[in-house]
């Protein structure tokens, strides 16, 4: 049984609502980010790199049962933060759940700034890429 | 008496906060804070005397034309140029440096060499790259040193009756690098080559006087002197804004036109086509005259006693690096914490209402050169204190905590 994005997204606008502060938040975020399972160093590619001009960040999807599975990496530890909870959203889903997914909760946890296209941290079109994947794999799919 | 705590009555953006903190603006390098006294001048142009100029017989445009011929005036005075139309107004830094670019395709013939420095603005060597494509000239560049200096041995190995121009910043606005120009601009001379100096970095900190330099070509932004955004000034000694052909067309830049051939106007009109930026330029030299009031040797003692404190109190952090240890540095620290993205201490500084520049400062070679992905760079203006310097090391220190 796959917990549903929405369900996912719900349990971590909780999370983030028991923060008190900006620090909690930022502290939580740091800690993900140390605790993502790195990328495969094969998948490390440039042509795997959403590049930004502050950080890097690199994904990179396969199927695995239906379902697409996403890794990713970053040089900075509170993008790989932010690449954290985005991973634990959308990978093990099935690509059309990605596609069909809303992505508000990005707003209700605060870390809209992080992902507007003009942070030049790479994580402007994170979202986008990913869906953009759903899109290739759901194809394959049919 | 200079006296901080007046003078930052000056600047309303000052007492703002962000992400409720009080601002500690240390992003000056990028651009400066704009004071009362000079956005009263732009209040003024646009309620009492907007209009265009040299075209109308009017009143409103006489005043505005006076007042703009006033500010190139100001300028010539303030950076020395012997002329008044020696001095063009541009868009900043960036059009100067391709105004004068694109006129060298006109000299430069295959095989010709132009020196740019390693510690140029990325930006700024893309002009030189496309005269060098358009031209067949070739591009060499003078080597730095660990210390983020110029290496002036190398210079002169690399200048030969070949060598047409050198372009060099004055100031490099990753380090803080205050470079030697006047040997660089000796050197040059003595093989008959011509010197442009970007001084978008110096000017907010040094007071250049161009006819001792004997500097051909230097090259300003008013943002980054207290003024607004979107105008500059071009010097060029007269004799080569004679000979350089124009850059654009339009109105302006010219005496006569009928179809078969147009006569340029004078200088400095037959670089400046187009209605300018009036108030702007205008503002420019408010700004400028506000800067003097001040005094330069006054503002550079003072961010030189910031820049010591800062070095000092920062060098006391475990795992800090500076990057750009020259004795001539004008009131810039660009570091690294160890193991740490400067992304991630920028983010964590700007929580902290602390305004910094993270990244490449569009100086990627030189980032290249100490194989990092950037730095974190404060920038001191004559504004800022040693009390914000104190929330600065704090930011800092807080960073690496939370981030380590
Ligand atoms: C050394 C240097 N040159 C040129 C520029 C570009 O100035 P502008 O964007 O005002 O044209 C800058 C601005 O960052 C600079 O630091």
């Amino acid at each position: 049984m796959i917990v549903s994005i929405t369900d996912i997204q719900n349990e971590i606008i909780d999370e983030f609502s028991m923060f008190e502060d900006w620090e909690e938040r930022y502290q939580y975020m740091i800690d993900l980010g140390k605790d993502l399972p790195l990328i495969d160093d094969q998948y490390k590619t440039d042509s795997n790199i959403i590049k930004g001009c502050q950080s890097k960040v690199w994904v990179h999807a396969e199927m695995n049962d239906e379902k697409l599975v996403f890794t990713a990496d970053s040089d900075a530890i509170i993008t790989k933060g932010i690449i954290a909870i985005l991973i634990r959203v959308f990978s093990n889903q099935h690509p059309k759940d990605i596609i069909d997914a809303e992505t508000d909760f990005i707003d209700k946890i605060g870390l809209k700034e992080h992902l507007s296209p003009t942070r030049a941290n790479g994580l402007g079109s994170m979202i986008k890429q990913l869906k953009l994947y759903a899109i290739a794999y759901q194809t394959q799919l049919k | 008496m200079f006296n901080v705590e007046n003078i930052r009555k000056d600047f309303p953006i000052l007492s703002r906060t962000v992400n409720g903190k009080p601002l500690v603006y240390f992003d000056n390098a990028a651009t400066s804070q704009t004071p009362q006294q000079v956005i009263d001048v732009i209040v003024d142009y646009y309620s009492n005397y907007n209009a265009n100029i040299h075209r109308g017989v009017h009143t409103l445009s006489q005043e505005a034309t006076d007042k703009y011929e006033q500010a190139r005036k100001k300028i010539q005075t303030h950076f020395n140029a012997k002329l008044a139309h020696e001095i063009i107004f541009t868009s900043g830094t960036t059009h100067g440096i391709n105004l004068i670019a694109n006129g060298f395709s006109s000299f430069l013939k295959k095989g010709d060499e132009i020196i740019v420095s390693a510690l140029e603005h990325h930006s700024n060597i893309v002009p030189w790259q496309m005269l060098c494509e358009r031209t067949g000239a070739i591009l060499k560049v003078i080597p730095m040193n660990l210390d983020g200096e110029l290496i002036m041995t190398e210079f002169d190995k690399l200048l030969s009756d070949k060598t047409k121009l050198v372009f060099v910043n004055h100031v490099s606005n990753a380090l803080g690098t205050v470079n030697p120009i006047e040997y660089i601009i000796e050197k040059a001379h003595g093989v008959g080559a011509a010197v442009l100096v970007d001084g978008a970095q110096s000017s907010p900190h040094i007071k250049p006087d161009l006819q001792a330099l004997n500097v051909d070509f230097y090259v300003v932004s008013a943002h980054k002197m207290c003024g607004p955004t979107g105008v500059g000034m071009l010097y060029g000694k007269e004799a080569w804004l004679k000979k350089l052909p124009p850059y654009q067309g339009g109105g302006e830049m010219i005496a006569e036109v009928t179809f078969e051939k147009t006569t340029y106007a004078e200088l400095p009109h037959k670089f400046e086509a187009g209605t300018p930026n009036i108030c702007g330029g205008i503002a420019f030299g408010a700004a400028i005259d506000y800067m003097n009031a001040i005094g330069f040797d006054t503002i550079a003692k003072y961010e030189h006693e910031l820049l010591e404190y800062a070095t000092n109190k920062l060098l006391e952090i475990d795992g800090l690096k500076i990057y750009g240890t020259s004795k001539h540095k004008t009131a810039v620290i660009s570091f690294n914490l160890e193991g740490i993205h400067p992304y991630d201490v920028g983010t964590i500084l700007d929580k902290l209402g602390i305004a910094v520049r993270t990244g490449h400062h569009c100086a990627q070679p030189i980032m290249d050169f100490y194989k990092i992905p950037g730095t974190v760079r404060a920038s001191f203006s004559f504004y800022n204190t040693k009390s914000e310097i104190d929330v600065l090391v704090e930011g800092v220190k807080k960073a690496k905590t939370m981030l380590s």
